[in-house]
């Protein structure tokens, strides 16, 4: 298949690219941008005038759901949403039922995403077995499997020695691990920042020391250890000011935001809507303006969907019991845009949050546009409103804090490995 | 915050989840109509045909013995239908949704659901989802609200002080888990009380309570000083656990109602307690039968002012 992309605004943070060009693929890779090599006819002619074209995104974070949660959401379902979103790499975190803590399983959900249409998916493995925190799991067995990175998910890691061991045993092969920093004594039961609407609300609280104090630990571990430790989904000013200082101190650590951490805060929890009921919990004011500050700093390498689909009988609870989560990979590219457009931030700089950055922390050949690159492409309208409905949203779960909002930015067409994988039918 | 959920188009009640956001109207309409109904009680016959063939179904999902049965009296001295429903023993047991335990009984024709909850927003969420023509009542939900508990709270202190606007009100205790604690605070702001004040220990503060409009005090003798109402909280013997707490000797010793620490109070202080007491933990048994003491008139009070809740959400 030979495809020609013409006359769109190549947008490339990786080159600094930001200006109207052809693209030509073939065979699954860029083989020329700007004029068409010799001989070549496209099978294919897409007509970018007035679209951005960038890399497709990497999203560090979306739940397929499979195994274990079909009832929520299917491989299929989510893969297709992901590449509606423009997504064309993906990290899913072990959170599965089963976790994902074996090879068998990781070689099982890679053998089925390979035959799915859709992103590259990239398995996270479990940090320990079934995710209890208790023993490790075969990680290096795992990586040979497919696994890029190593994590807890949102389960709890109570014993410090275990965590320990893990981050030492991942520095014997150089494994990445991603954790979501929270003390799990400080954080049980709570569902809602410790702020003045849980006060109000009556709502069990999830104290910012839940974060810190976990924070620190870690920091203290990977001084200890030199593990590559990635940090997932902060939600706090003072866990953003400890990351900085740890940068600045030269630590070998990464983090990123969820990209709904960038634009609500616990007042939007205000009427128990069980849509922003979310983990981390959406924190204070200044907690966002916090996070919207560091990623226009800089600080923050990556925003990512953390996308959790969930059916409607398990959202349609009172707050604390509704299962947390929103549907976000659709909405990974407008909510980033909006949040460009609302601090002034180049639109090249925000796409690198989505796209280079995230590929970087993946350690995979992605969020690029290069001639002889895979030919994974995002082709999008960065003007083109839309409703955010249970209509519009391809993913199985509708559970979106935006339901019934507009947001800017709308998909055209998605290309993965050099094939035409999404296309906007009406617009 | 929920008043629309709360307020017909046209202003009037449509459901009562919490005083979070009610006008001050609306507080007063329910207390003035509470008060027409303290005669009721008095009569021979003590019955109004407020509520004829209305079907009013109490959904208890957490176990109550006052509440519930104030509700139901309540109910039928309208002359209203009851259906008392235990559901922690039943329905929710077996595995059925919230949701689909209120569809089924809004099928049996239901006119009034009074609601409690163990978690916050329970009554909200029933009522996002219930049909237009059925009123849900919240008798506490979590340690949201227990809007009902804070009326009848308000009509004891009306019926004793005459009006808000210069009272110095001390709630004492729990303040952390505490529904009724929660709809107090808001009903006294939202009628016009200049100073109240909350009287705990850290451990059972939540975190930025003073943005509800209280002043925080951690010593009893300074919380209640010159106050004019003291209201005592419960407090659970869970509450133990956990580390929020020592020992219940330790907590009445520093935080228990003495008539020794009432002195500090006003002379004509009235003490309130939303029951059931533990004596001898928050309030020394001196105190709550004493002369300062209106905690049985509390109880007394609270069927009218369910009576008005109920009356004035069905009965037009």
């Amino acid at each position: 298949m030979k495809i020609r992309i013409r006359n769109g605004r190549v947008v490339d943070p990786a080159s600094g690219l930001d200006a109207v060009r052809d693209i030509h693929v073939a065979a699954g890779r860029i083989i020329a941008m700007g004029a068409a090599p010799a001989d070549f006819h496209a099978n294919l002619d897409l007509d970018a005038a007035g679209l951005v074209v960038c890399p497709g995104l990497v999203d560090l974070s979306v739940r397929l759901r499979e195994p274990g949660f079909e009832y929520m959401a299917t491989l299929e379902t989510e893969m297709r949403a992901a590449a509606a979103g423009g997504v064309t790499s993906l990290a899913c975190p072990p959170d599965t039922d089963p976790p994902l803590d074996e090879p068998g399983l990781v070689e099982m959900l890679k053998f089925r995403t390979r035959n799915t249409p859709g992103p590259r998916v990239y398995p996270v493995g479990a940090l320990t077995w079934k995710l209890r925190g208790e023993r490790l799991t075969e990680m290096a067995e795992l990586q040979e499997a497919g696994c890029v990175a190593f994590s807890q998910a949102d389960a709890p890691l109570v014993d410090t020695k275990v965590l320990l061991r893990a981050l030492e045993y991942a520095v014997t092969f150089d494994l990445p691990v991603w954790l979501r920093p929270q003390d799990p004594h400080l954080a049980h039961d709570g569902v809602a920042h410790d702020g003045v609407v849980a006060a109000r609300l009556g709502l069990p609280a999830i104290p910012v020391p839940a974060e810190t104090v976990a924070l620190q630990t870690i920091l203290l571990l990977v001084r200890e250890t030199g593990a590559r430790v990635h940090f997932a989904r902060l939600s706090s000013r003072a866990g953003l000011d400890m990351v900085r200082r740890a940068k600045h101190d030269g630590l070998r650590i990464t983090c990123d935001v969820g990209v709904h951490h960038a634009h609500l805060s616990e007042m939007d929890v205000a009427d128990f809507n069980a849509n922003c009921h979310l983990v981390p919990p959406l924190r204070s004011i200044r907690d966002r303006e916090a996070i919207r500050h560091a990623l226009a700093e800089g600080l923050v390498d990556a925003v990512c969907s953390d996308h959790a689909p969930v059916n409607d009988d398990a959202k349609e609870l009172p707050f604390q019991e509704a299962e947390p989560g929103a549907t976000g990979v659709e909405l990974l590219l407008p909510l980033t845009l909006k949040w460009a457009r609302e601090s002034g931030v180049p639109l090249i700089r925000a796409l690198d949050l989505i796209t280079r950055r995230p590929a970087g922390i993946l350690g995979v050949e992605a969020g690029v546009l290069a001639v002889g690159g895979p030919a994974d492409v995002c082709i999008f309208d960065p003007d083109a409103p839309w409703t955010v409905s249970p209509k519009t949203l391809l993913s199985l779960g509708k559970n979106s804090p935006y339901l019934g909002m507009e947001l800017q930015g709308q998909v055209r067409y998605t290309l993965i490995d050099g094939h035409l994988d999404y296309k906007r039918n009406h617009h | 915050m929920n008043g629309n959920l709360q307020l017909n188009a046209d202003g009037s009640l449509r459901h009562l989840l919490t005083l979070d956001g009610l006008p001050a109207r609306i507080l007063t309409q329910i207390l003035d109509t509470a008060e027409s109904f303290i005669s009721v009680a008095e009569r021979e016959v003590k019955k109004v045909p407020l509520l004829r063939g209305k079907a009013i179904f109490n959904l208890f999902f957490e176990p109550s013995t006052r509440t519930r049965t104030t509700f139901e009296i309540a109910a039928k001295r309208l002359s209203a239908d009851v259906v008392n429903l235990n559901i922690a023993t039943s329905a929710q047991s077996k595995g059925e949704t919230l949701l689909d335990t209120v569809a089924n009984l809004s099928a049996m024709q239901a006119d009034m659901f009074v609601v409690r909850h163990a978690s916050s927003g329970a009554a909200h969420l029933i009522a996002r989802h219930v049909e237009p023509h059925i009123h849900v009542v919240n008798a506490g939900d979590g340690r949201c609200a227990h809007p009902t508990q804070g009326l009848l709270d308000m009509f004891t202190i009306r019926q004793h002080k005459g009006a808000f606007h210069n009272l110095r009100v001390a709630i004492v205790g729990d303040l952390l888990h505490s529904r009724v604690a929660r709809s107090q605070i808001h009903a006294l702001t939202t009628l016009g009380c200049p100073e109240v004040r909350i009287v705990a220990p850290r451990t059972l503060l939540p975190r930025d309570v003073d943005h509800l409009g209280v002043h925080v005090h951690y010593r009893m003798d300074t919380g209640i000083k010159d106050c004019d109402v003291v209201i005592m909280l419960r407090l659970q013997n869970e509450r133990m656990q956990g580390a929020l707490l020592p020992s219940p000797q330790e907590y009445f010793k520093y935080w228990g109602l003495t008539p020794d620490k009432l002195r500090h109070a006003r002379p004509d202080a009235i003490v309130m307690h939303p029951g059931p007491m533990n004596r001898g933990v928050e309030i020394d048994s001196d105190v709550a039968d004493g002369k300062h003491s209106v905690i049985l008139n509390q109880v007394t009070y609270g069927i009218a002012v369910r009576m008005a809740v109920m009356s004035l959400l069905a009965g037009g």
